[in-house]
């Protein structure tokens, strides 16, 4: 077996063992970049001569006996989080040639906890879609079926995790853009408690529902890298200064006892049969391990998809100001005077989806208009928040599908935003509630595509979700499979 | 027809922080371009801001010295709009919850205590500068000034004269002055003023329309503006029309406003809560700490200057006029125990000395005890007044100790009855024409005969005793 296909838990014990070297770990990712990128392109930016330095510097600290959790391990990053000296595009031609000066708190943690970086991954264009397709540098493909989409946003860190061209990925969340395209690829996604992970670093979308969460082979992988990047950031006013708990911890647990919240909100007309199958199949699982499934109702869950799209849109329009051509990124040519530059600069440097969103946000927070759209939604969102702390008064965690349907084909939603939207259906309602939510792999259609389970905690209780998620992996009776292409 | 004004101001007050509101860049004023800036300031992609606790202290000075609610509850919010000295697009303010409300000053005027309110104090970060050059076409970006720390101090349409305003505006910088969180310089732009000016027929209860007046960079600006706008507004009232509401700008050149451009203004600042930081808890404890902390103000001061050091109240307002004038005089009096005396010396001499020289009153080379012992050389008569005025001025040249002055020059004054009689004799025996014409009844000559005198023992002579003596010694013959 090929280094690039283990999983970090795998791999720091070789490392350990110094049965391999990190030099020969970077080495066998990047053949396998080099094999299957131009089909599958996950990356935007890919940091070959920086990772053979950085795995040098591991193989020194291995040898050393200084190794951290991380040593060694490739990981890739979103390229929505500023790199030192790398460049970090957001998947849009306007920041195509921006290189920030300093790493993100979660970058910076990742590299001192000895972390070999791989590269920029792809995505939609500031994380703005399902699919990534918006990015400017090209659609990523699924590695399960490469005439599909791999999700999104995050999609290129969900397909090179699930094409073995990293060992893990860090993504980010706002409306289920770490949880769906895991769920799309075959991967463990994990967004985390708004506030347990720092977003210094992270380039905005919508500043009120934005987290960094990992991808990973499995679950164990996701506690190893929660391990590193949860805590608090004094440098980041929304993080949460709250004690982290060794997330491994909770593998150990078995869900006796567990009360497992199915809200029947989530199971409505329109999931795909395969979908549906393999949710009812885990709910059995989970029943069969000792816990308690129990119906329960998220009555605003409704009210989601609307609420999420305009608190989103609005902070997002304000959040992509700052890209208007004065100090960085794209600025036209052609600007006469001031106003036609920033109009010519954004005009040109933003792809149609961010634009319409920039657009929705602007008229939601109008003079005249505020009151019925964003103010209205911050109280939905409040009532959509007390619906699940209502709910986790007796459920340990809730479990729903994580995505209506498997990956659907290239092109099918372009021209249709609404359906697009509706991918974020069983996902948006975590950021907007700050809850932590977990997708991971429990079957596949007929045809192969990988079909994802979501767990939802109560705030700060990763470790539950953990700790059901890895009891779901260990026993669904599903074979863990490879795509092969 | 008879018309009354109605003005309110806007302030915006820089805080005197170390450092920046969200960063930790420096706030100090007057370094190359840019060299104050972090990815914070500077609008970096990913950067957050964190609340400098600072300003928020400072703040609740502010709200506590102008009597205001300090509210348990604020936020802060965006305030969007586009210009290059604004690197994120959004100014973070505060919007539908600031810092402190309801409060109000005091302002005297012709003797008369007026009392106006106070709307709201919240806290903002500042904008960068552009630096425009003429000779090309385009402009250069400083963001050493983005995100240093403002206060907005917005006051109740309660002033009726463009003198209420500008006292309004005098009192509202001493405060800040004496609380030592702004330097209250309005030229520098760390204390400016927006004016919202209207008129309405006397007896009116509804405001007339109003026009907002900016950039007014002095006291005396403020004053002519509001001036200028009350006579455009009569004139166009006066003759049939309709004053529109809209911003206009003060140009100190011509005298006179003109509006801004429509675009500049049609603004839709789409406030909302600023979502990268948490809401602003103030308990009742932070509050009484702070409130610990306030100096005694200015117009407290004064009223005790004249209890309890019986000095003029013009006076004690002179020497109240900033915290370390009056603790300067304070130590001086308490060293010399002549408050009168020593107020003169202040605000006469030192103060002539270092307005001469545009100095502050903490630049000063002349220290308390200094003007103290040359009050007690004074009181001991070792000098005379006048030979002090020179002492004075050497002691501000040299910075040395008046007695050592004294002491080296030989001012000592002299009080020993032969040898002032001595003069006096000589004086009658040079000027024997004089003498004679003041014998004879000519008595304005006695000042000649003491300036003879004084000049004979080069000042030093105790001027009561050469009174004296040459009183009696004129009149014998």
């Amino acid at each position: 077996m090929a280094l690039n296909e283990l999983t970090i838990h795998e791999l720091q014990d070789k490392l350990k063992r110094k049965e391999v070297s990190a030099r020969e770990v970077v080495d066998d990712v990047f053949k396998r970049i080099d094999a299957v990128e131009g089909r599958v392109h996950s990356y935007i930016t890919l940091m070959r001569e920086e990772a053979y330095g950085a795995a040098a510097g591991a193989d020194r600290d291995i040898r050393a006996g200084k190794a951290g959790p991380l040593t060694g391990i490739p990981i890739a990053l979103k390229d929505v989080l500023c790199t030192r000296n790398v460049r970090t595009t957001c998947g849009s031609k306007i920041l195509e040639r921006f290189v920030p000066p300093y790493d993100g708190t979660v970058v910076r943690r990742l590299r001192e906890e000895g972390a070999v970086f791989v590269g920029k991954t792809n995505m939609d264009e500031f994380a703005m879609g399902s699919s990534t397709e918006t990015s400017w540098f090209g659609v990523t493909r699924n590695p399960w079926d490469l005439e599909r989409i791999p999700g999104g946003s995050s999609g290129g860190s969900a397909s090179a995790v699930a094409a073995d061209e990293c060992i893990a990925a860090t993504g980010s969340d706002t409306g289920g853009s770490i949880r769906q395209p895991a769920a799309l690829c075959g991967v463990v996604g994990l967004k985390p408690t708004y506030g347990r992970v720092s977003r210094y670093g992270l380039i905005a979308f919508a500043s009120s529902l934005d987290q960094i969460g990992p991808f990973t082979k499995d679950v164990e992988d996701c506690a190893i890298m929660m391990n590193v990047i949860a805590g608090h950031d004094p440098e980041e006013a929304t993080s949460v200064p709250r004690d982290v708990p060794d997330y491994r911890e909770f593998l150990r647990k078995d869900i006796r006892g567990f009360t497992v919240g199915i809200p029947k909100e989530y199971f409505v007309e329109g999931i795909d049969a395969e979908v549906m199958t393999a949710i009812r199949k885990t709910i059995r699982v989970v029943e069969g391990l000792g816990a308690r499934c129990e119906e329960i109702s998220l009555p605003h869950t409704d009210y989601c998809i609307a609420t999420y799209y305009i608190i989103a849109a609005a902070e997002a329009s304000s959040n992509l100001a700052r890209f208007d051509g004065v100090k960085y990124g794209y600025r036209s040519p052609d600007g006469r005077d001031l106003l036609e530059m920033y109009k010519r600069s954004r005009s040109e440097g933003f792809g149609v989806e961010v634009k319409r969103r920039i657009m929705i946000g602007t008229y939601a927070l109008s003079a005249g208009y505020y009151d019925a759209y964003y103010k209205k939604a911050s109280q939905v969102r409040t009532l959509i928040t007390r619906d699940f702390r209502e709910a986790f008064k007796t459920c340990d965690v809730i479990l729903t599908p994580a995505t209506p349907t498997p990956a659907f084909r290239i092109g099918e939603k372009t021209d249709d935003p609404l359906q697009m939207y509706l991918s974020d259906i069983f996902t948006s309602s975590a950021n907007l509630a700050g809850i932590p939510g977990l997708s991971v792999p429990c079957g596949y259609t007929q045809t192969g595509l990988p079909i994802g389970v979501q767990f939802l905690g109560d705030h700060f209780q990763e470790g539950k979700l953990l700790q059901v998620a890895h009891a779901c992996e260990k026993h669904s009776g599903i074979e863990r499979r490879r795509p092969k292409f | 027809m008879a018309y009354e004004t109605v003005i309110g101001l806007e302030v915006h007050a820089q805080l005197l922080t170390d450092s920046k509101i969200f960063c930790g860049c420096s706030t100090r004023f007057g370094a190359e371009p840019n060299q104050h800036t972090c990815q914070i300031c500077l609008g970096m992609p990913g950067a957050l801001p964190v609340l400098n606790r600072k300003v928020v202290e400072f703040t609740i000075k502010m709200g506590l010295a102008t009597h205001s609610t300090i509210n348990a509850y604020g936020n802060f919010a965006r305030k969007n709009y586009f210009y290059p000295d604004l690197p994120k697009g959004y100014q973070i303010s505060q919007y539908a919850h600031p810092l402190a409300e309801h409060g109000h000053i005091d302002i005297l005027l012709d003797g008369e205590k007026k009392r106006i309110g106070i709307t709201r104090i919240h806290m903002e970060e500042d904008a960068g500068k552009l630096i425009h050059d003429e000779r090309n076409p385009w402009s250069y970006v400083d963001l050493n000034r983005s995100g240093v720390p403002l206060i907005e101090i917005v006051s109740e349409p309660d002033m009726r004269s463009p003198e209420e305003a500008a006292e309004y505006l005098r009192r509202l910088r001493d405060i800040l002055v004496y609380l030592e969180i702004c330097d209250g310089n309005m030229e520098e732009g760390s204390f400016r003023c927006d004016a919202n000016v209207s008129i309405r027929p006397k007896g009116q209860e509804a405001f007339g329309t109003r026009t907002e007046l900016k950039n007014m960079n002095s006291f005396r600006n403020v004053q002519r503006a509001i001036e200028y706008e009350i006579k455009r507004q009569r004139y166009i009232l006066e003759s049939g029309g309709e004053v529109v509401q809209e911003t206009r700008l003060w140009d100190d050149a011509q005298g006179t406003t003109h509006p801004m451009r429509g675009k500049e203004e049609a603004h839709d600042y789409r406030y909302f809560p600023e979502p990268d930081l948490v809401p602003i808890m103030i308990s009742g404890d932070w509050i009484e700490d702070v409130r610990r902390t306030l100096p005694e103000l200015q117009l407290e001061k004064q009223d005790r200057f004249v209890g309890q050091y019986g000095i003029p109240v013009y006076d004690a307002g002179v020497l109240t006029a900033t915290r370390a004038l009056a603790d300067f005089y304070e130590e001086a009096v308490k060293l010399c125990g002549k408050p009168k005396i020593a107020s003169n010396w202040v605000m006469g001499d030192l103060l002539r000395y270092l307005n001469e020289e545009k100095r502050d009153i903490r630049e000063s080379p002349v220290s308390p005890a200094h003007v103290a012992d040359l009050i007690n050389l004074i009181e001991n008569g070792t000098i005379s007044g006048k030979i002090a005025k020179e002492v004075f001025e050497a002691m501000y040249k040299t910075q040395s100790k008046p007695a050592d002055i004294v002491r080296e020059k030989g001012l000592t004054q002299i009080t020993d009855e032969e040898t002032v009689m001595k003069a006096i004799e000589e004086a009658m025996s040079k000027n024997p024409a004089q003498l004679a014409e003041y014998r004879a009844g000519k008595e304005k000559l006695f000042a000649f005969f003491v300036g003879q005198v004084m000049k004979l023992t080069k000042g030093k002579a105790n001027p009561q005793l050469v009174n004296d003596l040459l009183k009696k010694m004129l009149a014998e013959s």
